[in-house]
């Protein structure tokens, strides 16, 4: 039995039924149209498919679209406001935080969870916030190094 | 010109789509009536396929297709074509796929799959490659005689053995008459899992005519098309390959993967697109692993450190299947020198059929494992002489003059200082606390491809000024897009950001053999300057003509076609786009277009019986990674604190980049240094997944000093040589040298893990090595 949910994504509000096994990430990426969070293990192993749920980072392959009730999500398109980059994804192009790409909207999301809890982390609470994010190709410095820069910008 | 382009941090050209989450991915696309694919896999390592009854799948509601092996016999593969589609008569591994089906759901796909009933007679089967090679070993490939392959492989009929690579330089034995002293070691790797986060996807569709159209996940798009218009006998204009952003590759998307029995099936679907989307479990298992090596090196040398003899047995463990795995084993074979000058060597480099997950190239092709074994070996040799290990590898640094394990003598190369810019970064020599170890290690990596791997360019230029470079290298996340986009502008003298690089598509973009080999720099690099130069040149032609001016007198800068001597005799690039407007209306010439091409010169076979010859490859690239540890000998945990990695890459086209490339690869060889091992029981992969396979984390990074020389290659674009892949090879033996040094114990089989610290020095306390 489909059930009727209601939560907010990047702003805007959506009504729509799901049923009760379907996960979050197919309702973003499937009805959604939002691609942005990737799936890369379908375990919670690897953190591509992280979206905030009420600011806070989950990743969207463990949670049931049903649990989004009543929740504001925000994934990788509604980080930028109004064509402005959020900083973050400012300070990742600059360090060419990326290579793939494929890890890039979860640990962006990762980062921005933790920047908004802790607009100041030491080195070691981003790696701590950003260690269920994997990834192959870039060692993390130059990771580590954005979102350090990014804080550093913001405040 | 704008010089300044060359060498200059570019920042990359897909930033902001991957970003903002809005660059696609083969998993982000989706087509009106899509199917969805599923594979059912074998359970057994090895078996004979009695009977399979598909008649209940297919009467499964939304069950569209069902494909088994009886549907297409095909073979598929690369250089040795060994590959069924889908297993015919045996299976030979665990996951070996034994039917497909397409359905309207990936739930319903996997329901059908269950209703598939397949009868197995279980086979003997061997897991090892001693085992495999023992006289009485089952066989796993009765008809190798008889298979298709390139003639360079060389398997040994009614064996496990699908290629014998053979080294005789000199009289090996002597050499170790020459020598002072010797020493054998045996070193081990296991399999490992590329790890890439996007996993292996594909759609395929076949429309009305019979042509397909593929979009994959792929690094060789062209290879893919290839591979595929082979297998199923169809005109390779017939098919199509298409290849958006690929999330990681690392070898594992080479050659072909998952498209092989997604065509099958999307044959039969009714000209539906089909979309198959492997399970991180599949990843791990399924797609090519890197190979297992057992590799006994024997090596004599004189009292100074010279190295005189050095006998080689390399063991691959090849798994099932070998048509990709033949070359990594033949690379092994003519790189087996490794970075120094052996005067005397005997090598054989085996490539061994065995139960195991199929192998195939993996970011260093067989370099990662083989330097594993080479640079622990010098290690000991210096230990042994109580010589200084940095210096024992300056004497014996290959060098301009001296020659390779095939004979061939050796120009531009600039190891020597590698070796020392490495030792000064690490800070070799200072003082340095208890149990705090250094290491170095030092490797070489030449692209290991055919003699025509060839690359081509097309440039056109738009009405704005701007240009659109079409190639087929497929942005994987090295950076290919930004690197031959500079190159494009610099020829062009538009600025970057005038250029837009095509994403692969075969039916419109120009011939790349694979985006592996770390070649795209260099080989697609000389293709893409051609290409400029050539469009360059039909700009500058029709400029010279409307002012006036001879040609040569002209340049091009920021999107200016001008004078050299007076910038106000100009026309702009945006207004000779589509030809050359005359004062009276009328109009010359027509759209600018540049085509380039590439193939690297020279490359010749090697004796099959000597493997000696004049030119093996095109090109090596020389490197040197220096490490620091801390080993705590309680828990046996070893902490790498600091990487020191210094590479000759003829020049740096991105410095951004080229550091970017060189941190990946720095931990990735940590990771694979310290955690990563595919744990195999009797063929079956034990650990597919993240929970259960290690890879580094954030956590792990180590403090990096990356340094570059920069000794051009006479044909690389501006000097430059491939580096890609180079940059996890030596990370492994250089922290197991440093480990040596910190306690006093040698590692000798990865991954380093704590258990095998505590196990080593507890026979260390014995009085054992
Ligand atoms: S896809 Fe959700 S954690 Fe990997
Ligand atoms: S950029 Fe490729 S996985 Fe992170």
């Amino acid at each position: 039995m489909p059930e009727k949910i209601r939560f907010t994504v990047n702003g805007d509000v959506v009504e729509m039924a799901v049923e009760h096994h379907q996960r979050l990430l197919d309702v973003l990426r499937e009805d959604l149209a939002l691609t942005g969070a990737k799936e890369g293990c379908g375990g919670g192993e690897c953190g591509a498919c992280t979206v905030l749920m009420d600011n806070e980072p989950v990743n969207a392959c463990l949670v049931l679209a049903v649990e989004a009730d009543g929740r504001e999500i925000i994934t990788i398109e509604g980080l930028a406001r109004e064509n402005c980059l959020d900083p973050l994804q400012e300070a990742f192009i600059e360090h060419a935080a990326l290579q793939c790409g494929f890890c890039t909207p979860g640990m962006i999301l990762s980062a921005k969870a933790l920047l908004l809890r802790n607009p100041n982390p030491t080195e070691a609470e981003v790696k701590e916030a950003l260690s269920g994010n994997l990834c192959r190709c870039t060692g993390y410095k130059s990771i580590v190094d954005a979102v350090l820069a990014a804080a550093e910008k913001q405040s | 010109m704008t010089q300044s382009l060359i060498g200059a941090s570019v920042p990359r050209k897909d930033a902001l789509e991957k970003v903002t989450g809005t660059a696609r991915y083969v998993g982000d696309l989706s087509m009106p009536n899509m199917l969805h694919a599923r594979i059912l896999r074998s359970p057994f390592p090895h078996a004979r396929i009695r009977s399979i009854d598909v008649s209940k799948a297919r009467r499964l509601p939304g069950v569209k297709a069902v494909v088994t092996g009886r549907d297409f016999p095909n073979f598929i593969g690369l250089y040795l074509v060994d590959r069924n589609i889908f297993a015919v008569d045996k299976v030979r591994y665990i996951g070996d796929p034994v039917a497909g089906v397409a359905a309207v759901s990936p739930q319903v796909a996997e329901e059908a799959l269950k209703l598939i009933e397949v009868e197995y007679e279980e086979l003997p089967a061997v897991f090892d490659p001693f085992s495999a090679m023992a006289p009485d070993a089952p066989l796993i490939h009765e008809n190798l005689h008889q298979y298709k392959l390139v003639p360079v492989y060389f398997p040994i009929p009614h064996t496990n053995v699908a290629n014998h690579m053979k080294i005789r330089k000199g009289d090996v034995e002597e050499g170790f008459r020459l020598s002072d002293e010797i020493i054998e070691g045996t070193y081990h790797v296991p399999q490992m899992q590329h790890c890439q986060i996007e996993p292996h996807t594909a759609i395929a569709q076949v429309d009305a005519t019979g042509k397909v159209t593929v979009w994959s996940s792929c690094q060789s798009p062209n290879a893919v098309r290839k591979l595929l218009a082979v297998a199923f006998d169809i005109p390779v204009g017939k098919v199509r390959v298409i290849t958006p952003y690929v999330g990681g590759g690392f070898g594992g998307k080479a050659g072909v993967t998952l498209e092989g029995v997604l065509t099958a099936i999307a044959m039969k679907a009714g000209g539906r697109p089909v979309k198959l989307v492997y399970s991180r479990e599949e990843v791990f298992r399924d797609t090519m692993v890197r190979q297992g090596l057992v590799a006994k090196i024997k090596t004599g040398f004189k009292k100074d450190g010279r190295l005189v003899a050095q006998q080689a047995e390399l063991y691959w463990d090849a798994g099932a299947y070998c048509e990709y795995g033949v070359n990594i084993v033949r690379a092994a074979g003519y790189s087996s020198a490794g970075p120094y000058y052996i005067p005397y060597m005997k090598t054989d480099s085996y490539c061994i059929y065995t139960n195991n997950p199929a192998g195939g190239p993996f970011r260093g092709f067989g370099m990662g494992e083989l330097h594993w074994a080479l640079d622990q070996q010098m290690d000991r040799i210096a230990h042994h002489l109580s010589m200084d290990p940095v210096e024992v590898r300056l004497i014996n640094a290959a060098r301009d003059g001296t020659t390779t394990a095939t004979g061939e003598v050796l120009k531009d190369i600039g190891l020597t200082k590698c070796i020392n810019e490495a030792a000064r970064q690490i800070g070799w020599g200072t003082p340095k606390n208890p149990l705090t170890g250094r290491g170095i290690a030092c490797m070489v990596k030449a692209p290991a491809m055919p003699g025509n791997a060839s690359s081509a360019a097309f440039i056109k230029i738009n009405e704005d000024g701007s240009a659109n470079l079409l190639i087929t290298a497929t942005e994987i996340g090295q950076g290919a897009d930004t690197a031959l986009a500079q190159i494009a502008a610099h020829e062009l003298g538009l600025p970057v950001d005038k250029v837009t690089v095509s994403l692969p598509d075969t039916d419109y973009t120009p011939y790349e053999w694979q985006t592996v080999a770390s070649r795209i720099t260099y080989s697609a690099g000389n293709a893409v300057i051609a290409a400029a130069r050539d469009a360059r040149n039909q700009l500058i032609t029709m400029a010279g003509e409307g002012l006036g001016i001879p040609a040569d007198q002209l340049t091009i800068t920021d999107g200016v076609v001008h004078a050299v001597n007076d910038p106000a005799k100009a026309i702009r690039v945006a207004d000779l786009a589509l030809g050359l407007n005359l004062p009276n209306g009328s109009a010359r010439y027509g759209p600018v277009m540049g085509r380039g091409h590439f193939i690297p010169e020279g490359i010749e076979g090697l004796d099959p019986e000597t493997g000696q010859g004049k030119k093996a490859v095109s090109h090596w690239t020389f490197g040197v990674q220096a490490a620091e540890v801390e080993v705590d000998p309680e828990t046996g945990r070893v902490d790498v604190k600091k990487i020191a990695a210094v590479y000759d890459i003829g020049k740096v086209i991105n410095p951004l980049l080229a550091a970017g490339q060189t941190e990946g690869g720095i931990v990735q060889g940590l990771s694979v240094a310290l955690y990563e091992q595919l744990q195999l029981q009797r063929g079956r992969v034990m650990n597919p997944s993240f929970v259960d396979y290690k890879i580094a984390t954030a956590a792990d990074t180590p403090e990096m000093a990356i340094g570059f020389v920069e000794t051009p290659l006479a044909d690389g674009p501006y000097g430059a040589r491939g580096f890609a892949e180079h940059t996890m090879v030596p990370t492994a033996p250089a922290i197991a040298n440093a480990v040596y040094d910190a306690i006093g114990v040698r590692i000798t089989d990865l991954p380093i893990t704590p258990e095998k610290v505590l196990a080593a020095l507890r026979s260390k306390g014995k009085g054992g090595e």
